[in-house]
């Protein structure tokens, strides 16, 4: 067996009363991509702060090439060779491209002037295998996903021995994704060692060598990964069997359309989008980045406004952008982006449940905090929220349990078309299959549900129907049997249907 | 003590309002020993006078942080109405009919910004900086920038600014009922949580249907009608309308607001923090006054009473989180 590269024993760390890890353990090997698996919650990024000099550890022994490792901050890890890929973007949006992935290195050069057009060059070196993003662009005005590449970018300039991924892959579209691989591939053939945190099991299947599963800040196990399942992992990871991930779909016939929507267009993103929503189904939106998918959303909703087309509810017109006139009519939108749009932080439960409909709480003048708290606690109960009351700050819960309560904010005003955008972004997989069982109850009930992932088994999974656009029209519709991620990712890429006769491997 | 006796004094400690009671009645037993006047009528009497009025001020400071924005011109504002208050008077209007057309000017000020701030997309910081200069020289222009005196205003006018209920100045009465009304409609109406909506996260309050918009317009016209209110009562108190009163106000209003737990930020603070947090100011001044320290310390004194109050809340709120 190779002697480890880098190897952590028994290290653990302490919030206060929290043990966040306790004595874990963690192998890399020389040219190995290992993977790190476990809820949120598990204590993965504490390790992975640990490793990159942001935090340190309580005790245990880290080494790296056989020396001791201690690091007291980011600039001290680099400098032995580790560096770090954060979930979270933590560019200047200010300045451009280049200037970001060349930060450390000006900030330790000394030198009184920037060296401008070397540093362009040089960025447009390090971007080049990932994806073209312009070196001198601002770094604010680039969506997400290139922001996310510009940030990866950074840390290969670092010429580390190791190299920690944690969720990279979060904002990325398929296509970008792939190039990512591509690299890690790359790296990894050098002889770099790399650790790569995500909750997607395809992605972790395909690129990794062995996983190392923590549970509660605990090590539960490292497991080879040609020699485990999907299924073994996810079990380990919350310590009990997962039964079946996604509920099982309706054998009820579909209903009569309740939303239709006709060829609507924002002068934007979104071109000539139609399509029609049936109470009791779920219906998935599916799409790269950039095929107008969440902007379509929000034009039906009325939270931004629509150029053509026209949208029918009940049979009747609905008129211009008005999303509070949607919200009473019955129509409810679950944004992407959970802190920054879904949820009150510094709000409590009970505040942030009765945000879409203050009347139903109230009585002619005041709230009735008595009611508010009682809709809080039937919500609690049925979506499952932990927490110790409904008094509690929102920021002090988990992203699953967040995600709860901006869900059941918009069920308290009991909607008949729920659109959820990414409804399970960052969220731990217990909390995902409770997410689509909810979702699943709903359309049971009568309710309409359109879903948009990124992550296509969840799409697949979850769906009745799957719609999948193209560059803001609509590509095409998969159900039933029909639906793989073959046949979505055909359509998306705008290569029009997938002929079923290509369909071999 | 036991541990959950430790436990109930410590989160008693986070709620703002309880710590700046502690230190009040702190400033209260030191003083009662340092100074035999302070415990007097009078002296209690003369605080609560010099908090009061400016505690108006004070009140719509808060909301406006609470919705995420800052009003910087409220100085000049409160100058304002009693420019326009006394011109209007001295032009032959009755002072009631006058005080009400000078508050409406002031509540109409505060409405402009919040256009400004929403139409145009501008920060209420700059937005209110402006008006600040504007506002101060429209009170210059208006009175030729010499005070005016206002000796012919009618009794029952004055009353409002130097009459007395009892023992208890009628400013004073204001004041509490106008507490009591801002404090109950904060903590209870649908409008004032959709402020805290708005200012806790603008864009979750958008996609929940909140009109965050109108929301903000609203939040500083209120700051600019009670700054008129204010505006008045000085009138009425002082029986003169100086172009120059009020500079520097927002200082010690916003500080005040703050102390109290009001958030930058948005999103945080409660009517009662901003009360305590202005009589705490105020009882220092007097406290400083009491014991003859020199004017310039005062000031040095009264920042750092600021820096300690945001501090202590931000340590606090730090381990909060950290559970």
């Amino acid at each position: 067996m190779p002697e480890p590269m880098l190897s952590v024993r028994d290290v653990s760390k302490r919030f206060g009363a929290v043990h966040a890890l306790s004595n874990v353990q963690l192998d890399l090997r020389a040219g190995e991509v290992h993977a790190l698996m476990g809820e949120n919650g598990a204590g993965k990024s504490t390790l992975m702060n640990i490793l990159g000099g942001v935090i340190q550890p309580d005790g245990g022994q880290i080494q790296l090439k056989g020396n001791p490792y201690v690091v007291d901050g980011p600039a001290a890890a680099q400098a032995r060779g580790v560096g770090l890929v954060h979930q979270e973007i933590a560019l200047c949006p200010d300045i451009t491209v280049a200037e970001n992935i060349f930060m450390a290195e000006t900030n330790s050069r000394g030198g009184f002037w920037m060296e401008t057009s070397n540093l362009n060059a040089r960025a447009e070196q390090a971007l080049a295998g990932l994806h073209p993003v312009p070196a001198t662009a601002l770094v604010g005005d680039l969506p997400i996903a290139s922001q996310q590449i510009v940030e990866i970018a950074k840390a290969l300039t670092l010429n580390c021995d190791v190299l920690i991924f944690d969720e990279p892959t979060a904002a990325l579209t398929e296509i970008e994704s792939n190039a990512l691989f591509s690299i890690i591939r790359g790296l990894k053939a050098r002889g770099m060692g790399i650790i790569y945190i995500s909750h997607r099991m395809a992605e972790i299947f395909s690129l990794s060598d062995r996983i190392t599963v923590f549970r509660d800040g605990a090590f539960v196990e490292t497991l080879t990964t040609a020699e485990t399942t999907p299924e073994e992992v996810a079990t380990r990871m919350v310590g009990r069997p997962l039964l079946d991930l996604y509920p099982p779909r309706s054998s009820r016939p579909a209903s009569a359309v309740c939303l239709s929507v006709d060829g609507i267009a924002d002068g934007h993103l979104v071109k000539d989008v139609s399509l029609e929503v049936r109470p009791g189904e779920i219906l998935g939106l599916a799409g790269l980045i950039g095929s107008g998918r969440t902007e379509t959303v929000l034009a039906i909703c009325g939270l931004a406004p629509r150029t053509e087309g026209r949208i029918r509810f009940d049979g009747r017109d609905v008129q211009q952008a008005d999303y509070r006139a949607s919200i009473r009519a019955g129509i409810v939108y679950l944004s992407e982006d959970r802190k920054g749009t879904s949820v009150f932080l510094d709000l409590s439960i009970a505040e942030n449940i009765s945000a879409l409909d203050l009347r139903s709480v109230s009585g002619s003048l005041f709230i009735r905090s008595r009611a508010e708290n009682a809709v809080a606690e039937e919500m609690r109960e049925r979506l499952g929220i932990r927490c110790s009351s409904v008094a509690q700050q929102v920021r002090t819960l988990s992203g699953g349990n967040q995600q709860k309560v901006a869900l059941a904010k918009l069920l308290a005003v009991r909607p008949r078309v729920l659109f959820v955008d990414e409804p399970t972004r960052g969220v731990d997989i217990g909390a995902k299959a409770k997410i689509y069982a909810i979702l699943r109850d709903l359309a049971d009930e009568g309710v309409a549900v359109v879903a948009i992932s990124s992550e296509l088994p969840e799409l697949i999974g979850i769906s009745d129907r799957i719609l999948v656009l193209h560059e803001g029209r609509v590509a095409g519709e998969v159900s039933g049997d029909s639906m793989s991620e073959e046949t979505v990712m055909h359509l998306a890429s705008g290569l029009g249907p997938a002929p079923t006769e290509t369909r071999h491997h | 003590m036991t541990v959950s006796n430790v436990s109930v004094v410590k989160r008693l400690f986070r709620v703002r309002e309880f710590g700046l009671l502690a230190i009040i009645a702190l400033i209260f037993v030191v003083m009662s020993f340092a100074s035999p006047y302070f415990l007097t009528w009078s002296n209690m009497r003369a605080v609560m006078l010099s908090f009061s009025v400016e505690g108006i001020v004070v009140i719509g400071m808060t909301i406006l942080l609470i919705v995420g924005g800052i009003d910087l011109s409220v100085g000049s504002v409160v100058c304002f109405s009693m420019v326009v208050g006394g011109a209007l008077f001295l032009a032959g209007l009755d002072p009631w009919t006058a005080s009400l057309i000078a508050i409406a000017c002031c509540g109409f000020i505060g409405f402009l910004m919040g256009q400004c701030v929403t139409r145009i997309g501008l920060h209420f910081f700059i937005v209110s900086l402006a008006f600040m200069v504007i506002v101060r020289g429209l009170c210059l222009l208006i009175t030729k920038g010499t005070p005016q005196s206002l000796f012919s205003l009618p009794p029952a006018f004055k009353f409002i600014g130097q009459g007395s209920l009892g023992p208890v100045p009628f400013v004073i009465v204001i004041f509490v009922v106008l507490i009591a009304v801002f404090d109950v409609l904060l903590r209870r109406s649908t409008f004032f949580r959709r402020v805290y909506y708005t200012g806790s996260n603008e864009k979750a309050a958008l996609f929940s249907g909140v009109n965050t918009n109108r929301t903000k317009v609203i939040c500083a016209t209120i700051c600019g009608t009670l700054s008129g209110v204010a505006g008045v009562v000085y009138m009425a108190r002082f029986g003169a309308a100086t172009p120059q009163f009020g500079v520097g106000m927002e200082l010690s209003v916003i500080a005040a607001a703050v102390i109290g737990g009001a958030s930058l930020n948005g999103g945080a603070g409660t009517i009662a923090g901003a009360v305590l947090g202005a009589a705490l100011l105020s009882l220092v001044t007097s406290s400083l006054i009491l014991l003859n320290v020199p004017p310039y310390w005062q000031d040095i004194i009264r920042g750092g009473i600021l820096l300690v109050a945001v501090t202590a809340d931000h340590l606090l709120n730090t381990r909060k989180s950290k559970g």
